[in-house]
């Protein structure tokens, strides 16, 4: 992220711009599909409306392919290889959780954005919901007080605890609570394997190599490779709460810069979410 | 006569009269309960009393038996079809337009499926909760099919039940039942009633048990032979059927109950860890689901309206479906996972803990995933006072106890020589003295009820496991092992179960909260913050410490050792104790 190292006063930077139109495109499209959603819809079905709503918006290559989960694999009941990740045939049954989740790269910006929501009325997924908002506070807190990220993961881990979850996305590929996204090479041809794009894997493994020899990590664990301040760049946070066969999450880009200025030293690229304006508008209905 | 308050009224059908009683508000939705063999109405006392605070409760006394008369001559006097009959007339006469809830015990029950699978009742009938008495077509056709495709296991299933039915080979004997009745066997009834089946001594059974008995063997002898061996092939239930079953129960095997859904749309289940008389050693538990289901169903009656389905659907919810559980500990870890589960399977809970904010947060999640009723309860366990104010305000508020978990326990780690007294009395205080205080306070409250119930104690690995680096905390938990143990044997005639757990390491705050003898502060922060990592490395859920909980109750365990290294640390101090003495020598690695 070499635009990135000035810190951003108070217009954006075209830059962040691309990632902040694919992140709302992504989310559109999460919004969109969730509201086609009817009783028996399956987890492929699903991910398959996410795939073509964006590729009929221009979206060409991925950083991970859309994922759908259902009922209680959104709390990855009983995940234990990661092929349990990809969509399967489970339907959507009313009172059921779903998170969609997907990472689109469009005009070589990528997001990677998380979903939840629910087919009619669950209150216990509502709860969970309005618990996720003290997740994103405190880690844009202590992000900008420049706290270790594994110390921040452990803090994250403690808050839920505390709130009575479990911590879910331990489950994701090295218990990553984020890793780190960039700009993406447009070609013409952009395979994916196991559901991930080539050419953003290279970014990301490209980053752990350079970041190795720094002493930092694109992935943001509860390991000791985490042990090191915020670096600077962009990342897609995603805290995954669990709670007895029903999961939660929401997945954004945190905006990490080098700046002295703690506004400035971090914020979440976009606050007009769904996630957000729906933590909003249930402070005015209170 | 034990049923203060009875209006008496006569009812006359096919040259009977029946004696019928009635109890509470006329204008409420009317329950019937059914009694069995060899009992009079009377058998429904207690239960009776307690459902009618809120309903309009009949009782009768089915022909032949305490004040109904007998029909003549007997021999084919007692048909389910006569039976029906009577049951039309009793309740044309007390809910001429309104269906009633019908409750039947052992024969009552096996009479009252007649009632609820004939074409003539259909609409009259809102409910039905059976306990210890199956249909007797359900059954010819449960016996037929384990006799055609005899497999090992459907044959166990028939000797099992064919032994216990022992009783109903002897009744198709002529004459000899109504001498034995008549003559020592109804003398020394109610005394095997109280030594074997735990019926607790008073006004029942009544003076007319040998007539009734007598009697009622033409209950089996009308009508057993002819249905099992010609079950009707319509008989499926019109209305919602609740089916209670005594795990207990030494005259009827569960797995007859195995096939019903296939006869009943609408069937509820519920188990119960007591012997055959559940009407005279479960009137709470028994009033409490009786009135829960007749009131899901209350609307269920009319025309359109959607039938409610209880909340709970959890693994355990047939068990602990609406029991009142108290869980100490219960703003984390272990405590707060148990709770869950039980809120999970429906029961209501008391979440106990010091941090008030926590115990909230616990019940308040408890009633999001199942709990019909939850509450937070800030109380110091190591308090004697505290608990017994506590103990006040849920016998008042929520009732008696069935479940109570003491859980609460502080960690202590550090070499014995340099623990303080004051580290050694605060643990003590509140793994041990909590535990002392839960088990006699609510223990003695569960025990003057009568009505069973069950205690978990959380003892821990350490309590079988020697380490140097846990002494204090090791002889607390030792102490909570034993303390279970001797409380088991006690409680038993009580039917009170007693079960201790020992979960190893498990992922919990209890290595955040610790404290480490012989530390300053900022390495007994170092430690803590090791420890939790590792034990967050090992990453056992408390979840499934709190499976095993539930299913120590259930199946009333001793001792549950949770974690693969606990149950290999049982194993070891059963088998070589040296080996464990060896593994106290290692230092922690933190």
């Amino acid at each position: 992220m070499t635009g990135m190292t000035s810190a951003v006063q108070n217009e954006i930077s075209p830059e962040l711009r691309g990632f902040r139109e694919v992140q709302r495109l992504a989310y559109a499209c999460a919004e969109a599909v969730a509201g086609q959603f009817r009783s028996g819809v399956t987890e492929r079905e699903a991910a398959r409306m996410q795939r073509v709503w964006l590729r009929e918006r221009g979206v060409r290559d991925w950083f991970h392919l859309p994922f759908a989960w259902f009922g209680d694999r959104t709390a990855f009941a009983g995940f234990k290889v990661p092929l349990q990740f990809f969509p399967t045939d489970r339907k959507l049954e009313p009172g059921m959780p779903f998170i969609l989740d997907m990472a689109p790269v469009y005009k070589g910006y990528t997001a990677d954005v998380g979903y939840s929501g629910c087919l009619g009325l669950n209150p216990l997924h509502d709860k969970l919901l309005a618990d996720l908002e003290a997740h994103r506070e405190l880690i844009l807190r202590e992000v900008r007080e420049r706290r270790s990220l594994r110390e921040i993961y452990e803090d994250v881990e403690r808050l839920m605890t505390a709130q009575g979850y479990a911590n879910r996305h331990r489950a994701y590929p090295f218990g990553v609570i984020a890793h780190k996204v960039d700009r993406v090479a447009e070609r013409r041809w952009s395979p994916s394997v196991f559901g991930f794009g080539t050419q953003s894997l290279k970014g990301l493994v490209s980053d752990a190599v350079h970041g190795h020899r720094d002493g930092w990590s694109p992935l943001w664990s509860p390991y000791r490779f985490s042990d090191h301040p915020p670096q600077p760049g962009l990342w897609a946070v995603e805290p995954h709460l669990g709670f007895r066969g029903t999961g939660a999450k929401f997945e954004e880009i945190l905006v990490v810069t080098d700046s002295e200025d703690p506004e400035q030293s971090a914020f979440w690229l976009d606050d007009d979410l769904p996630h957000v304006r729906r933590w909003a508008e249930e402070k005015v209905a209170a | 006569m034990n049923l203060p308050g009875a209006r008496e009224r006569r009812v006359r059908t096919g040259g009977v009269e029946l004696c019928v009683a009635e109890l509470g508000d006329g204008d409420r939705p009317t329950v019937v309960l059914v009694h069995g063999y060899p009992d009079s109405k009377e058998v429904w006392s207690e239960v009776a009393v307690r459902l009618a605070e809120e309903w309009h409760v009949v009782l009768y006394d089915v022909r032949g038996h305490g004040r109904s008369t007998a029909p003549k001559p007997l021999r084919g006097g007692f048909t389910l079809e006569k039976l029906t009959d009577d049951f039309l007339a009793v309740i044309d006469a007390v809910s001429p337009d309104r269906p009633v809830h019908v409750v039947g015990h052992d024969w009552g029950s096996v009479q009252s499926w007649e009632f609820v699978t004939v074409g003539r009742t259909e609409g009259r009938i809102a409910s039905f909760t059976s306990m210890s008495g199956p249909s007797l077509d359900h059954f010819g056709h449960w016996i037929k099919q384990r006799m055609t495709r005899p497999t090992p296991r459907r044959v166990g299933q028939l000797l099992g039940q064919g032994a216990k039915s022992w009783y109903v080979y002897m009744l198709h004997t002529p004459v000899l039942p109504e001498l034995a009745w008549r003559g020592p066997l109804g003398k020394r009834w109610p005394g095997i009633l109280q030594r074997l089946e735990k019926v607790p001594a008073g006004d029942y059974p009544t003076a007319s048990l040998p007539d009734d008995a007598a009697h009622g063997a033409w209950l089996y002898r009308d009508n057993v032979r002819a249905r099992l061996g010609r079950p009707r092939a319509d008989a499926y239930a019109h209305a919602p059927v609740q089916l209670i079953t005594p795990t207990g129960d030494s005259f009827l095997s569960e797995r007859l109950y195995d096939d019903l859904e296939q006869w009943v749309p609408l069937l509820v289940r519920r188990s119960l860890p007591a012997k055959h008389w559940v009407p005279r050693t479960r009137p709470d538990q028994l009033a409490a689901w009786i009135g829960e289901f007749a009131a899901a169903h209350e609307a269920g009656g009319q025309e359109g309206t959607p039938v409610q389905q209880p909340a709970a659907q959890g693994r355990y919810a047939e068990r602990f479906g609406g029991q009142l559980v108290l869980v100490t500990g219960a703003a984390s870890g272990i405590g707060r996972a148990t709770a869950f589960a039980f809120a999970e399977a429906g029961a209501r809970v008391v979440a106990v803990d010091l941090d008030a904010e926590g115990a909230a947060r616990t019940a308040e999640l408890a009633r999001l995933v199942g709990a019909p009723a939850a509450w937070g309860e800030a109380v110091d366990v190591s308090d004697e006072a505290a608990v017994e104010k506590l103990a006040a305000k849920v016998a008042a508020e929520y009732g008696t106890v069935d479940v109570l978990v003491n859980n609460a326990g502080i960690g202590l780690s550090g070499s014995f020589l340099e623990t303080t007294s004051e580290e050694w009395k605060r643990v003590l205080d509140v793994n041990l003295w909590g535990v002392i205080h839960g088990c006699r306070i609510f223990g003695k409250q569960m025990a003057e009820r009568g009505q069973g119930g069950h205690i978990v104690n959380t003892a821990s690995a350490a309590a079988f496991q020697p380490s140097r680096a846990l002494p204090a905390y090791s002889t607390s938990k030792a102490a909570v092992l034993m303390l279970s143990e001797c409380l088991r044997a006690e409680l038993a005639e009580k039917s009170i179960g007693v079960s201790a757990i020992c979960p190893g390491i498990v992922n919990t705050n209890i290595t955040a909260t610790s404290r480490f003898a012989g530390t300053d502060a900022e390495e007994e922060q170092r430690l803590r913050k090791r420890a939790t990592r590792l034990y967050g490395r090992r990453n056992y859920p408390p979840e499934k410490v709190a499976d095993a909980i539930l299913d120590a109750v259930v199946r009333n365990r001793a001792v549950v050792p949770v974690t693969p290294e606990a149950r290999g640390a049982r194993l070891l101090s059963r088998v070589s104790p040296g080996a464990l003495r060896r593994l106290a020598r290692l230092k922690p690695p933190l």
